[in-house]
C-alpha cells in the first residue's frame, strides 16, 4: 500500500492538458499551483500491481514533461524497494 | 481525532511536495490544497494571521474536529507568500500548554480559589464600583497591549474613555513603539508608515538601524535576501550595536556606541549636502524645517512632564546646524570610522539606487526615540526617496496588533478612535458614535505607561485591569512596580491564558479565550488589517477579551453603551469603529470585504487598497500632484534639527558596562507562550548574557560560568555565552528577556523619551563578576 508524491511539470503550455489527463488515472489525486506551470501529484495504490499499472499509465501521458518523486511511503512488503 | 494514519500519510505526501516546490519556485501557490477536505484527513483549513510579531504573516490553520492540527503558510497573503518563520509554524501549539488558565480564580483569604467567571465578573465589576466612588474615577486604570485585537482595544477605550470618563488606558505598545508614532507625527503629522512591504521587492539598498531583522521579523528578512539573490548590486548595510545573525547575512556590518546613532544620522545628512545629492526639487517642493527644544531631560523622576515646541527654521539654518556633525565629529562620539558615514550617505545620495530604512526597538528604545525617527525620515526627505515603491523609512512594529488596535483604535491616554481627547472636535465625534454625553470625555490626558504604574505604586490608581501583557516581566525598573501592585489597598484584575508573574499579583484572574479560539482582528505594521474567525473552542470557561468587558460594561449599567448580540458582537463593533475613519486618509475595509481577504491595506478607498500614501499615484487623499504631504499644516514633510544628546545612564567607574535587553527568535517577548511549546523551549530553554570575549577573559569568566550582574537597581546571577548567537563589542553585554526565571528589567532603568514617553531599554550601565 505505497504512498507517493510527486512534481509534474507539464510540456510548455500543457498544464490543462495534464490535468484532464492525471484527472482519468485511478489510484491519483493532483493540486495544481495557482500560479506557476507545476502540478502536485500524489498517488496510492491498494497492491504492487495498481501500482505498476499506474507506473505505465503515468509514462504514457502525452502533456507530461518531467516526474519528480518528492514522498514516499511503503508500509507493507507489496512493492520492492 | 478524525483524521485517518493513510490520510495522515497523504497529507504528508502534499505537503513535501508543496515544500519542494516552494524551493524550485519561491512564491509558488497551492491554494487548492485547502479545499481537499475528503482526501487529506477531513481537515479543515482557515485563514487567519500570525498572533507573534508584527509582520501579520498570513497562516492557514488545519482543524480536525475541534483541535487545530496544522499550519502551513497561507499562499494568499501578499505578506508572506506561503511562508513562516519558526514560531508561525508552531504557533497553535501555544493553545494546548498543560497549565492552560480554563477557570476564574479570586484571591479569597491570600489564596487563589477557582470561581464560576459570572461570579469573577460580578467581583470585578463591583470593586470597580467601589473603587470609583470612594477614590474618584481616576483611581482606575486599563493596560492592555498590542496583542489585543481591535475589538478588544475599542470595548476598553469606550468604557473607560467614554462611560467610566477616565483616561486612565495605556498599552504596552508605548513601551515598543510610542516613539515610532510620535515620529512620524512630528515629521508628517499622521501615525503609520507611507510604505509597504511590497518596497522589499523594489529596493536596491537596506539600511538596518539597529535592527536584527533576521531574529525578530524573520519573514520579512527572507524576503529581503530573496530580492538579493534575484537581482544584483542589491546590498544589506546592518548598522548595529552588536553581531547578530543579520549581521551574518549583511554585506556590511557599520558597528556604533548606544546613544550616538543620532550624530551618524546628522553625519550622514552633512555628506548628502556637502556633495550635492539633495533633491532639490522634491526638498523645494514638499519639504519645510523645524527645531525644537533640547537638553530636554529623561523622565525618571515621578510627575515629569514635558512639551516640545517647534519653532520655524530654514535650509540654511539646518546647514549650518549640521557642520557640528562632519563624518570626523560624528566618528568621535560613535565609534564608526569616517569613511564607513560617508559610505552611508553615497548609498543613501545616488540616485540610481532605491533605498529602504528599517527599524524597531533599535531606535524606539531610545531616550530620544522621537529624534531619532525624525533624523532618519530626514536622510530620506533630503533625498527625496520616499512614499514610492523600493524606497521609504520603515517603522517595524513588534506586536500583531500595535498598529491596528494601539494606534488606530489609539489605546493610549491621550488617544481616541480618531483624533486626541485634548481636541473638542475628536471629543464630539467620538460621543456621538459611542452615545454618551461629550462631557463624560476628559480632555485631559492622565498617566503613559511607566507614569501609571508609578501612580499605581504612590496610591493614585487604586484598581488595574490588564489584559493580554505580562508587565510583571517587562516594565523597567521592575521591582519598583511589582511592589506597587503588592501594596495593601490595590486590586489588580488579570485576563490571561497562562499563569505568569503577572498573574501572581492579580486579586482576581479572568481566563482568556485567545486568537482563533474567537473571532478578531489585528492590523499589522504596513496598515493591513487582517480579520479572523473563531476557529476552535477556548478552553473550560475562557471568554474572549472584548466580551469580557460588555460583561463588566453592563454589570456597570452601560447596556445602552454595550447592547450587541453575541452571536454578532465583533461584526458590531467593527462597524461602529470604522464611523471613526470614515475619509479617504484612513478608510477601512467593510467587514465582509475583510472576511474573505487575507489582509486589507488602509486607506481603503472605492474597492481599492493604498500601498504608498502622500504619493498622488498611489493615494486617493492626494490633492497635490506627484506628492503631497497633507498631514502638516502646510501641506509639507517636516526635516527636523535634532542634535546628539547621551543616554541617561552610562557606563562609568562603578558600572562599567552598556546593558542591552531584547528578544531571541524561538521566543514571543516574555515567553508565556512560546516556553509552552516543547520545541521552541528545547531550542532556547533559557535566557544568558553575552559578553564579549576579551572582557570575558580579563574578568576570568569562561563560556556557560555563572555570572552576577548589577545595576544600581538590582542584581541577577546567570550563564555567559561567548561567541555564541549574539556578540556584543566590548564594553556592553545583553540579555534576552524572555525568561522570566531571569528578570532582567529588575535592572534596567526607567528612562524615556519625553516626547513618546517611551522607555529606554537598550542603555543603562551594569558592572560584571563571577558569580
Amino acid at each position: 500500500m505505497p504512498v507517493f508524491s510527486y512534481l509534474a511539470q507539464p510540456v510548455p503550455g500543457g498544464k490543462k492538458d495534464l490535468l484532464d489527463e492525471l484527472g482519468k488515472v485511478a489510484c491519483c489525486e493532483v493540486v495544481p499551483s495557482d500560479n506557476e506551470e507545476l502540478l502536485v501529484v500524489v498517488t496510492d495504490t491498494p497492491d504492487q500491481k495498481a501500482e505498476e499499472d499506474l507506473q505505465e499509465n503515468l509514462k504514457g501521458l502525452k502533456s507530461l514533461q518531467c516526474l519528480s518523486m518528492t514522498f514516499g511511503h511503503v508500509d507493507d512488503k507489496t512493492v520492492d524497494p | 481525532m478524525d483524521v485517518t494514519r493513510r490520510a495522515f500519510i497523504k497529507a504528508a505526501a502534499v505537503n513535501s511536495a508543496i515544500a519542494a516546490a516552494a524551493v524550485l519556485y519561491p512564491g509558488i501557490s497551492f491554494g487548492a490544497w485547502k479545499e481537499m477536505d475528503p482526501s487529506s484527513g477531513k481537515i479543515r483549513w482557515q485563514k487567519t494571521p500570525c498572533r507573534f510579531c508584527g509582520v501579520g504573516c498570513g497562516l492557514m490553520v488545519g482543524v480536525s474536529g475541534d483541535r487545530a492540527v496544522a499550519v502551513k503558510g497561507d499562499p494568499n497573503s501578499s505578506v508572506n507568500n506561503g511562508l513562516c518563520c519558526v514560531k508561525g509554524y508552531h504557533s497553535i501549539q501555544i493553545l494546548y500548554g498543560k497549565d492552560r488558565l480554563r477557570n476564574a480564580m479570586v484571591r479569597k483569604n491570600g489564596k487563589m480559589v477557582a470561581v464560576p467567571i459570572q461570579e469573577a465578573l460580578d467581583i470585578v465589576a463591583s470593586k470597580m464600583k467601589e473603587t470609583i466612588k470612594a477614590h474618584g474615577k481616576d483611581s482606575v486604570s486599563v493596560y492592555g497591549s498590542g496583542q489585543w485585537t481591535i475589538p478588544d482595544g475599542y470595548a476598553a477605550s469606550k468604557l473607560f474613555k467614554g462611560c467610566i470618563g477616565t483616561n486612565n488606558v495605556e498599552a504596552n505598545a508605548r513601551l515598543c513603539m510610542a516613539s515610532a508614532v510620535t515620529g512620524l507625527l512630528s515629521s508628517f503629522g499622521l501615525d503609520e508608515p507611507m510604505g509597504c512591504y511590497a518596497d522589499i521587492d523594489h529596493a536596491d539598498v537596506f539600511f538596518t538601524w539597529g535592527n536584527n531583522m533576521a531574529e525578530m521579523h524573520p519573514v520579512l528578512f527572507s524576503r529581503m535576501l530573496a530580492n538579493r539573490n534575484r537581482k544584483t548590486g542589491v546590498q544589506i548595510v546592518d548598522f548595529a550595536t552588536r553581531f547578530t545573525r543579520t549581521s551574518q547575512a549583511a554585506d556590511k556590518t557599520i558597528i556604533f556606541k548606544p546613544q550616538s546613532d543620532l550624530a551618524v544620522a546628522n553625519a550622514i545628512c552633512y555628506e548628502i549636502i556637502r556633495n550635492g545629492w539633495v533633491n532639490r526639487d522634491f526638498v523645494d517642493k514638499h519639504v519645510s524645517f523645524h527645531s525644537g527644544k533640547t537638553n530636554i531631560g529623561y523622565g525618571t523622576e515621578d510627575h515629569f512632564k514635558f512639551k516640545d515646541e517647534a519653532k520655524g527654521s530654514s535650509f540654511e539654518e539646518y546647514k549650518e546646524f549640521l557642520k557640528d556633525y562632519t563624518p570626523e565629529k560624528a566618528e568621535r562620539i560613535s565609534g564608526v570610522p569616517a569613511k564607513d558615514i560617508r559610505y552611508m550617505a553615497a548609498l543613501y545620495g545616488d540616485p540610481s539606487k532605491k533605498v529602504v530604512s528599517f527599524w524597531t526597538m533599535g531606535m524606539n528604545h531610545h531616550t530620544r526615540g522621537t529624534w531619532i525617527n525624525n533624523l532618519v525620515y530626514n536622510i530620506h526627505l533630503l533625498v527625496g526617496k520616499i512614499s514610492s515603491p523600493g524606497n521609504g523609512p520603515f517603522s517595524l512594529t513588534g506586536q500583531p496588533s500595535a498598529c491596528g488596535t494601539v494606534r488606530e483604535v489609539g489605546t493610549l491616554t491621550h488617544k481616541l478612535p480618531h483624533g486626541v481627547v485634548m481636541k473638542e472636535k475628536a471629543r464630539q465625534m467620538a460621543a456621538k458614535i459611542w452615545n454618551v454625553p461629550v462631557e463624560n470625555i476628559d480632555p485631559k490626558p492622565t498617566y503613559h505607561t511607566v507614569e501609571m504604574f508609578r501612580a499605581l505604586d504612590r496610591g493614585d490608581i487604586r484598581f488595574m485591569w490588564v489584559q493580554v501583557t505580562n508587565p510583571m516581566v517587562t516594565m523597567p525598573n521592575l521591582k519598583r512596580y511589582r511592589e506597587g501592585a503588592e501594596k495593601e489597598g490595590r486590586f489588580m484584575v488579570v485576563s490571561d491564558v497562562y499563569p505568569t508573574p503577572t498573574t501572581a499579583v492579580a486579586d482576581v484572574i479572568l481566563p482568556s479565550a485567545m486568537w482563533i479560539e474567537r473571532e478578531g482582528f489585528y492590523g499589522n505594521s504596513e496598515r493591513r488589517t487582517q480579520h479572523f474567525e473563531q476557529i476552535v473552542k477556548p478552553p473550560g470557561e475562557a471568554m474572549c477579551d472584548t466580551w469580557q468587558f460588555v460583561e463588566v460594561a453592563r454589570r456597570l449599567g452601560y447596556e445602552k453603551q454595550f447592547p450587541w448580540p453575541r452571536e454578532t458582537y465583533i461584526k458590531d463593533i467593527w462597524n461602529e469603529y470604522i464611523q471613526f475613519h470614515d475619509s479617504p486618509k484612513h478608510r477601512m475595509a467593510p467587514y465582509e470585504v475583510l472576511r474573505k481577504r487575507s489582509g486589507v491595506q488602509w486607506p481603503f478607498v472605492n474597492g481599492k487598497e493604498t500601498k504608498w500614501r502622500y504619493n498622488a499615484k498611489y493615494d486617493p487623499a492626494c490633492t497635490q500632484e506627484d506628492f503631497h504631504f497633507y498631514g502638516k499644516p502646510d501641506n509639507r514633510a517636516w526635516i527636523w534639527l535634532r542634535p546628539y544628546e547621551p543616554a541617561a545612564e552610562s557606563p562609568d567607574a562603578d558600572y562599567p558596562f552598556w546593558l542591552n535587553t531584547g528578544r531571541v527568535l524561538e521566543h514571543w517577548h516574555t515567553g508565556s507562550m512560546t516556553r509552552r511549546v516543547p520545541i521552541l523551549h528545547g531550542a532556547m530553554p533559557a535566557a544568558y548574557v553575552e559578553i564579549h570575549q576579551d572582557d570575558a577573559a580579563a574578568i576570568g569568566i569562561a563560556n556557560g560560568d555563572r555570572v552576577k550582574l548589577s545595576s544600581r537597581r538590582g542584581s541577577i546571577v546567570m550563564t555567559a555565552s561567548i561567541n555564541g548567537r549574539g556578540q556584543p563589542t566590548r564594553g556592553q553585554v545583553f540579555v534576552p528577556f524572555f525568561d522570566e526565571a531571569y528578570l532582567i528589567n529588575e535592572l534596567t532603568l526607567d528612562a524615556f523619551c519625553p516626547i513618546s514617553k517611551q522607555p529606554d531599554y537598550k542603555k543603562c550601565a551594569v558592572k560584571v563578576e563571577r558569580a
